[in-house]
């Protein structure tokens, strides 16, 4: 039988990269290729410039004091970032694999010396590495802007903005990914995402007040099914982290505050990390166990 | 340096590859000749591990389902087509692989120079022609140096001048002791360089032969396409194969190889059966070079 060994001759022959180095090349090229693409640009433009018109904004209506800048400017982005980051990432994640698989370039990358996971994983980190520096312009601009006028005021509950914001684009990017994954045409994951944006963002609101209508559901219960919608998660972990009352939320709000006091916002971390996590791994297997490319 | 076993992939009812087994020597050509929609590209893409399938695969000793990676490193693989992201420029492109195979920067340039491609680096993809992306695929195929290299009609998208040169190349390969498993429905390219021919029909070789016993001549040989009414074509087909022609159908007619002196062998073989010729077609530049058997 015919063996590496035998094979070998004199010459070493050809490994593969390990694990981390394989991921790592996917990574790198996925990264290049979303700051490179036109979506990125577009999606970093119009970020960058909402948020620094909120910016402004903020600042008009308290002059160059008050609520200090960093703090009011950061209730302004919440809603401007619960549009638009999941957008971005639902949108980037659905295209990364049936995009491939449609070109025919998947298959072509699945014939070398990587596994799937490889690929999976390296494309995730790279997209989400793009992402994260979309986000950091906008950020970093609308930042500025603030330190320029108002100084470090309130600059904690800002940070803690951007690393929510990381995190839910991560979770975003993980769901973008499993339905990419569990698409054959780019044109239906697309259109997948968009709905499951729409659900987020709109629909899961109006089903939660309708259900808690119709079935006169507890507010534990009515919090338990909030947060299961990483939006609602984020939305309270960075209004939690501006050391402002979730009263702001309703009877939710107050009975989260009460239940889990200072735990809460580690929780909603959690959870917010949870949902990044989960789909990804969901995302991995079915990936692993496809038939073909 | 290939062992299958039993190779079946089914795509819901159809058996596109039905249990076949082969064992491939290194430094050995083996050629899957059939026509389209034999199961040539299939059987590939399990041997290579990219699509499951039942049965098992062993390149180089190295069991292709439970360690695909390593078995993959082992191969360098030329699709029918290549496909790249458009946008990318041919020495970035060749870079990423060479990352994956763990290549550094003078081999990728030397192996952009074997194939004729040196100072091409700067051009995009859909830039290339479809002579200049095969070379870019076999370039990227020899990147490691790889024992085996695996090729899926590499020159179907050819003209008769980069068919030459693939040719040429995959000889010369040959000559330095690689092993090649290719496919292909060009009985110039089989002639030239295949040990062996496992002839493919409906997934399941039909004949582990060689080319010398395929076509029994020393004369160059000229494929012919016949027309006949479609009912007649299968029972046609048989006729010719027990008259010792090689045939294949390909859905626009029945293409035989015969000697470039007895183009009407065939038709007269069929008039002796009572099958009727309705049109017979000379198939252009199937050139045998010189020095082949």
């Amino acid at each position: 039988m015919t063996t590496i060994n035998a094979l070998a001759g004199e010459r070493a022959l050809p490994q593969a990269r390990s694990f981390s180095g394989g991921t790592l090349a996917f990574a790198r090229r996925e990264f290049r290729d979303a700051v490179a693409s036109r979506w990125f640009l577009l999606y970093t433009l119009a970020f960058t410039v909402l948020a620094v018109a909120v910016s402004f904004m903020s600042l008009s209506s308290v002059g160059t004091h008050g609520f200090a800048g960093f703090g009011r400017t950061t209730a302004g982005l919440l809603n401007l970032v619960m549009l638009i980051v999941p957008l971005m990432a639902l949108t980037a994640g659905a295209g990364c694999i049936a995009g491939e698989r449609e070109r025919g370039t998947l298959l072509y990358l699945l014939a070398q010396p990587v596994s799937r996971t490889q690929v999976l994983l390296g494309k995730y980190v790279g997209l989400a590495a793009a992402l994260v520096c979309s986000l950091c312009v906008g950020f970093g601009v609308s930042a500025c802007v603030l330190a320029w006028r108002t100084g470090s005021v309130g600059f904690g509950a800002y940070a803690m903005l951007v690393c929510f914001t990381a995190l839910l684009a991560m979770a975003m990017l993980s769901i973008g990914v499993l339905i990419s994954v569990l698409s054959r045409r780019s044109s239906v994951a697309t259109g997948v995402a968009l709905f499951v944006w729409l659900t987020l963002v709109f629909l899961s609101d109006l089903g939660l007040m309708a259900g808690t209508l119709i079935f006169q559901l507890r507010v534990q219960e009515v919090f338990g099914l909030a947060i299961l919608n990483p939006l609602q998660a984020f939305k309270m972990g960075v209004i939690v982290n501006m050391n402002a009352s979730l009263d702001v939320l309703g009877p939710v709000g107050a009975y989260a505050s009460q239940a889990f006091g200072d735990g809460l916002a580690f929780m909603l971390a959690a959870t917010m990390l949870v949902w990044a996590l989960v789909p990804l791994l969901a995302a991995v297997v079915l990936f692993a166990r496809r038939g073909s490319a | 340096m290939i062992e299958a076993e039993g190779i079946t992939k089914s795509f819901g009812r159809v058996e596109a590859v039905r249990d076949v087994s082969f064992t491939q020597p290194a430094g050995s050509a083996v050629a899957l000749w059939g026509s389209n929609g034999a199961g040539k590209t299939t059987l590939i893409r399990c041997l290579l591990g990219v699509m499951r399938c039942r049965g098992s695969a062993r390149i180089g000793g190295v069991d292709v389902r439970s360690r695909g990676r390593q078995a993959r490193a082992l191969v360098g693989y030329v699709p029918q087509e290549l496909a790249f992201h458009d946008d990318v420029r041919l020495g970035s492109a060749i870079l990423f692989f060479g990352g994956l195979r763990r290549v550094d920067g003078a081999r990728v340039s030397a192996s952009l120079a074997s194939v004729g491609l040196a100072g091409h680096e700067r051009k995009r993809v859909r830039d290339l022609s479809g002579g200049m992306k095969q070379r870019l695929a076999l370039a990227i195929a020899l990147l490691a140096d790889p024992p085996l290299i695996v090729l899926d009609e590499p020159t179907s998208n050819l003209d008769a001048a980069g068919r030459g040169e693939v040719v040429q190349t995959l000889r010369m390969l040959k000559d330095a002791g690689k092993t090649l498993l290719f496919a292909s429905h060009r009985p110039d390219e089989v002639i030239t360089l295949a040990d062996r021919v496992l002839v493919l029909e409906r997934g399941a070789v039909e004949r582990d032969t060689t080319a010398a016993e395929l076509w029994p001549t020393e004369k160059p040989v000229q494929v012919i396409r016949l027309h006949l009414s479609m009912a007649s074509e299968a029972h046609a087909a048989r006729v010719l194969r027990e008259a010792g022609h090689a045939v294949h159908l390909n859905g626009q007619g029945l293409c035989v190889a015969v000697p470039r002196d007895q183009k009407a062998a065939p038709i007269h073989t069929l008039a002796c059966s009572q099958i009727q010729v309705r049109d017979i077609e000379m198939l252009d530049d199937v050139d045998i070079p010189e020095g082949t058997p």
